[in-house]
């Protein structure tokens, strides 16, 4: 016989869930979205709804227990959008409250070693946007990047794209997920891209790029190709570096 | 486009490649209002080439013009190649264009030498204050500095840049003085003297005045060729080692030789650079960085060169069992990390994680410690009595080296699984 907490799915909602479990003392085996198929055996259900203050609380708390670095390994693991996610986080957060002191370092607990690797994974992944990010120079003057990441890391990587780039315009789209971030020079705003013309085979129609874009494309390729040191090839690290899932976004890897 | 530009870029790239510091690191600045770029602090790769090398930096010559001729280098002056030279106005809305499409993370810039060292660095100086001052680019700038230069101009040169460089090349001044007959020792010790001095001198500066302007906040940086001289593994070790000891020296760079000018006899005839050597002299350095090894332990006179099968971390507690076992859950973190499989991030891991309980061999697994290697280096409870003694060094050696002697211990008794 199963528990179980059914709620919204956001991240607020997640950590309402942890609030109402210790205020009625009664732990969820599983959670699920509001509207999903109940398993057959259910003990009992509860809704959680979604409280911005309970939620603060919680977070609160957490931020009294944990360091700097964890806080961070639970936002991580929630972008993961992994369907295991938000109860391994559950099962974390649970244990950072019950034990007097902080477990983050237990690297010999379970639950300790699945956040520290599934936030390793997504945080590599934001690092893969910062690096292999190649915009392109719309006829806007928009500098504009489709994206294509395992994870929803893109706003894990905003802030880096913020700073760096603070007197330029750019759009960063997520061609998986369907939606981006366009920074106008002031903010930055959520955006989807209803026109279909945009797009072409997940990359941006070359009809929108400024005139000049082609041109150091060109440059950056042969600056590519010249720097390469033919003597010590080395193909197999080169992938290892920069998996091949990423070339086709990548003007130094079209021929 | 203007043709002549791309082909400015091919051959001044081209010219630059041998160079292989491209690291962007060292420095965290963040956008200034008004500004383009920033600097991360550990250094953001933007891609890969064929050759596995990473590319941060737009790494490039002004001009591959060059006074000198120095035996090992493509630009000498008696090289018959095309000679070009970049504008500092073309290179800087380069370096700008390529760093607004996120292709780079700033500019290396180095030159070949033009009528004097000073001149050179004066027409470098250009591109890089026009950068800073006219582009307002904000991001990381790593200079060469040019051997003879003088004291000013190195001087003006890390109030610019986030990183200066001169390179040794050479390791042994009799060699250098054979295959560049016009460079010593001490026109590359000066300027590096010269920006050590810099960098006392700021950090004096910035303990009174908070918004005194930094000097070279990323250090210096140096490159050793490997295998165009007589010189070992020793001498270069000691020498690295003892360019460490000056704080502002934050890398020091080895360049296995690569035949550039075949037709002079004073180099060595080399089929294949040596990338094994080079791989293992950076293991070395690695070792006097991070794992607070000093130059004497991972050589000596009898043992001038690095074991080409072996790590040289291995290698030395192979010629050490009486170092070992070590005990996983009272050792301190130094004697942690000499344990062959133990690296930095394990050895910080061991010893947070064990102040929650005794670590058993599921729990270092769990931690990323290379078991197969630890095995013979650690004891626990666990583990029945079979280390480094029992097994004897030249057993461990042989189960262990790049290629090994004997078959895959799976089969030797008392091996716990840890094969692969």
């Amino acid at each position: 016989m199963m528990s179980i907490f059914y709620y919204d799915k956001t991240f607020d909602g997640l950590l309402s869930v942890v609030f109402d479990a210790y205020k009625i003392k009664y732990f969820p085996q599983a959670l699920l979205g509001e509207g999903d198929v109940e398993p057959m055996f259910m003990e009992r259900g509860h809704t959680t709804v979604t409280d911005p203050n309970k939620s603060d609380r919680v977070w609160a708390a957490l931020c009294k227990k944990l360091s700097k670095q964890a806080l961070n390994h639970i936002h991580h693991v929630w972008q993961s959008e992994r369907p295991e996610a938000d109860y391994l986080i559950f099962r974390y957060i649970r244990k950072v409250i019950d034990s007097p002191h902080s477990i983050e370092t237990d690297f010999t607990d379970e639950d300790v070693m699945s956040m520290l690797q599934l936030a390793k994974k997504v945080s590599k992944d934001t690092m893969h946007l910062i690096e292999f990010v190649r915009f392109q120079k719309t006829k806007e003057n928009i500098f504009f990047s489709p994206v294509a990441p395992d994870y929803n890391a893109l706003p894990l990587a905003l802030h880096h794209f913020i700073d760096r780039f603070a007197d330029q315009q750019w759009a960063l789209y997520d061609i998986r997920r369907g939606y981006g971030f366009y920074y106008n020079l002031q903010r930055v705003e959520e955006i989807t891209l209803p026109d279909e013309n945009t797009l072409i085979n997940g990359n941006i129609n070359p009809m929108l790029l400024a005139e000049d874009e082609q041109k150091f494309q060109k440059l950056w390729r042969n600056y590519f190709k010249a720097i390469t040191i033919v003597e010590r090839i080395n193909k197999r690290q080169q992938r290892q570096h920069m998996p091949a899932r990423f070339w086709h976004l990548l003007p130094e890897m079209q021929n | 486009m203007k043709e002549s530009l791309l082909h400015k870029l091919t051959i001044l790239a081209e010219s630059a490649k041998y160079d292989v510091s491209c690291s962007s690191s060292g420095t965290t600045r963040s956008n200034k209002a008004g500004a383009i770029g920033n600097t991360s602090g550990w250094g953001i790769c933007h891609s890969f080439t064929e050759d596995g090398r990473c590319v941060s930096l737009l790494k490039i010559l002004l001009t591959n013009f060059c006074l000198f001729d120095c035996a090992y280098c493509v630009n000498r002056r008696s090289n018959d190649i095309e000679r070009v030279a970049f504008t500092p106005r073309e290179l800087a809305e380069l370096t700008i264009e390529f760093y607004r499409r996120n292709y780079i993370e700033g500019l290396f810039l180095s030159s070949g030498v033009i009528k004097s060292p000073d001149h050179t660095m004066e027409k470098m100086l250009r591109v890089v204050k026009d950068l800073r001052t006219l582009y307002h680019f904000n991001g990381y700038i790593h200079m060469k500095t040019i051997p003879g230069a003088s004291q000013e101009l190195v001087h003006q040169a890390g109030l610019y840049a986030d990183r200066l460089s001169v390179n040794l090349e050479i390791p042994l001044e009799q060699d250098l003085k054979l295959l560049a007959p016009e460079k010593d020792h001490q026109s590359v010790y000066k300027p590096m003297h010269y920006i050590q001095q810099g960098m006392v001198q700021n950090l004096e500066d910035r303990r009174k005045f908070r918004s005194a302007p930094r000097f070279a906040p990323a250090g210096q940086s140096t490159q050793i060729i490997v295998g165009a001289a007589k010189d070992n593994d020793k001498d270069i070790l000691h020498l690295s080692s003892a360019l460490y000891q000056r704080q502002s020296m934050k890398r020091v760079y080895y360049s296995g030789y690569i035949p550039v000018n075949t037709y002079d006899k004073r180099l060595p005839v080399v089929k294949d650079p040596c990338l094994k050597r080079e791989n293992r002299l950076y293991q070395a350095d690695w070792l006097m960085r991070f794992y607070q090894f000093n130059a004497n332990e991972i050589l000596d006179d009898k043992n001038p060169y690095l074991d080409l099968d072996m790590d040289p971390k291995l290698a030395w507690a192979i010629r050490h069992p009486e170092r070992f076992p070590v005990d996983v859950n009272t050792a301190d973190y130094a004697t942690i990390l000499r344990i062959p499989g133990v690296g930095v991030k394990s050895a910080k891991m061991i010893i947070m994680a064990r102040k929650h309980g005794r670590l058993n061999l599921d729990g270092l697994k769990k931690i990323g410690v290379v078991l197969k290697r630890a095995q013979y280096f650690i004891t626990n409870n666990e583990l029945s009595h079979y280390t480094i003694h029992e097994a004897t060094p030249e057993y461990v050696k042989s189960v262990l080296r790049d290629t090994p002697l004997l078959p895959s211990p799976a089969q030797q008794q008392l091996s716990f699984g840890f094969t692969e």
